[in-house]
């Protein structure tokens, strides 16, 4: 049986995941050499509807090009978040913006604010998409680092190019030191007062 | 070629450039748009022409217009603007205007669903001008082909002068795959028939073995009368019997005696088969994957895809039933496709439609559990 694995990005427009999808498709396609197959689906609006990106990455051709049974689902809202769970593998694994997300039902979940870290420490709400990625490396072992980084540094415009790379940079620390929304409240309060109203 | 990472409608751009396409008029239409975005800096760049008409009527005359100049010329759109092409789509056909429609279909009717697919409009693609006409319809499954067969489309519509619709659906518009091109070498490119003679001796509509005249260009210093009047070999206004008829057979048999050429097929695992699956469009990728799993499971099961839409690939369904038992026919539609084929049928096997209307695509499930509910009986 083919190695075929179904990813599924979902969140509100605007949040740039069917850039994310593309950038993570373009890794595991180009850079990382293996056959995928993306494809979105999203709401009229520009910004605040619904968004989502399917990703499927396998070793032989892809029939079915929409994401099934998923094994990573990346949800950046409360309503992706419970809209798609239901979809999600029993090995499969979780990673939810906890900027947006404030209920999971999942025991196993890999919540880190994306958002918040894009907002605190990179100054712009929306490179989280960046962010994202940039954890999703390390908690999902089948798309190396080299390959999204490349796929990132590819895909961005070119005045960006170093706000994306911190932005990347930042969500891999973020998932290494196992982000804390406790710690980073704490710092936030230290380090940034005026911020603190935000960040509980 | 470097494999890259492309999308459905950049493939159909793709193609269209490497088939020659120079002239590109359109009107912006979710999810159509990437095509006409992406040759909006493309055309220009190579001394192609892209305008952005008022409308769909505007863009689809506008590439009449195009294509009466001497370029090869094409149009995308979506449903809604689809309709509005209708009427010209007519005079190209009747006035043997060479020009390729792209509808990525949406799921309707009116402005229905604007991202969301849906396979509604096979039927408007044969039959959606008026008056008796033939019509040349192909329609793509995967990225790959979204290229090749905007190559074959604006090849046939020069070939056979006459309007060819590539009718794609926002699944494989907005699908992105690895895709490596063809060498541009490679790719078989056909220029429509010019005239030879001294321009006095010209008769724009005269018949002759493969029954599609030569076209000169508005310029080239051939003078002619073009109508989408019923007209005589020189292309005027007729409702001499002795002309009309001749004009008629000729329209229809220019496609006719190359059924064969245009009638696009594949088979997947069909040799053995006892049901058969027939798809098209996106929902092929759907069957594929349940055909894959049926025979997993010990069922004789094969897929028939159906690439060219109209005319109908009868000689590919007339043989099947001598074959199998079942005749599945997913659609996402009520059934337009399914009506072809019990009339092909001829009520020789069971023929079975699966319908998906919701905006979503059909799942591989669906398909498997059609097809098991109907070994039941």
């Amino acid at each position: 049986m083919a190695q075929q694995y179904d990813i599924r990005l979902a969140g509100l427009g605007g949040q740039g995941l069917i850039l994310a999808g593309i950038i993570m498709a373009e890794a595991a396609g180009i850079y990382d050499g293996k056959l995928v197959a993306q494809t979105q689906a999203y709401g009229a609006a520009a910004r605040g509807g619904f968004s989502r990106s399917d990703v499927v990455i396998s070793d032989e051709e892809i029939n079915y090009p929409k994401a099934a049974e998923l094994d990573l689902l990346l949800a950046m809202s409360q309503d992706a978040y419970d809209e798609n769970y239901q979809f999600l593998k029993p090995d499969g694994i979780l990673i939810v913006d906890s900027t947006h997300v404030s209920q999971t039902a999942d025991a196993q979940v890999y919540s880190i604010p994306f958002t918040r870290i894009a907002r605190e420490k990179l100054g712009r709400e929306n490179v989280a998409n960046i962010v994202a990625l940039g954890a999703v490396t390390q908690i999902f072992p089948h798309i190396s680092e080299s390959a999204m980084e490349k796929a990132v540094l590819g895909r961005v415009p070119k005045q960006f190019l170093e706000l994306n790379k911190k932005a990347f940079q930042a969500g891999i620390d973020a998932a290494k030191t196992g982000y804390s929304d406790f710690l980073f409240s704490l710092l936030v309060v230290v380090v940034r007062p005026d911020l603190h109203a935000f960040s509980l | 070629m470097e494999p890259k990472l492309l999308m459905g409608n950049e493939a159909c751009a793709e193609g269209a450039l490497a088939a020659g396409i120079r002239f590109f008029a359109g009107y912006p239409i979710t999810p159509s748009n990437e095509i006409g975005e992406i040759l909006s800096s493309r055309l220009p760049a190579i001394g192609g022409k892209f305008i952005q008409m008022e409308d769909e009527i505007g863009s689809m005359a506008a590439i009449i217009g195009g294509s009466i100049g001497g370029l090869k010329s094409m149009t995308a759109t979506s449903g809604p603007g689809f309709s509005l092409m209708q009427e010209n789509i007519g005079f190209a056909a009747m006035a043997e205007i060479p020009c390729l429609v792209v509808n990525v279909m949406r799921a309707g009717p009116s402005t229905g669903m604007p991202t969301l697919p849906s396979q509604g409009d096979v039927m408007q693609a044969r039959w959606g001008t008026h008056g008796d006409h033939p019509s040349i319809v192909l329609c793509p499954s995967s990225v790959r082909e979204v290229f090749d067969l905007t190559v074959t489309s604006v090849n046939f519509a020069e070939k056979y002068r006459m309007p060819v619709i590539l009718l794609m659906d926002e699944v494989i518009g907005h699908l992105r795959e690895k895709v490596t091109l063809p060498q541009p070498e490679s790719i078989q490119i056909i220029d429509r028939p010019r005239p030879t003679c001294p321009p006095e001796w010209y008769k724009p509509y005269e018949d002759s073995k493969t029954g599609v005249p030569p076209m000169a260009a508005f310029g080239d210093g051939y003078r002619y009368h073009i109508t989408g009047l019923t007209h005589d070999i020189m292309g005027f206004p007729t409702t001499r019997k002795d002309e009309v008829e001749p004009l008629m057979q000729r329209l229809f048999r220019k496609i006719s005696q190359a059924f064969e050429e245009i009638m696009l097929y594949d088979r997947f695992l069909m040799e053995d088969a006892t049901t058969a699956v027939i798809a098209y469009g996106c929902v092929v990728r759907s069957a594929k994957s349940a055909v894959l799993q049926l025979r997993r499971e010990g069922m004789k099961v094969g897929l028939l895809k159906l690439t060219t839409l109209w005319p109908f690939p009868r000689i590919a369904v007339e043989s099947l039933p001598e074959q199998v038992q079942d005749l599945i026919v997913p659609e996402m539609n009520m059934g337009q496709i399914y009506r072809e084929v019990v009339r092909v049928n001829q009520g020789r096997c069971r023929v079975r439609k699966i319908s998906r209307i919701d905006g979503e695509l059909m799942t591989p499930q669906e398909i498997i559990f059609g097809i098991k509910r109907r070994e039941r009986k």
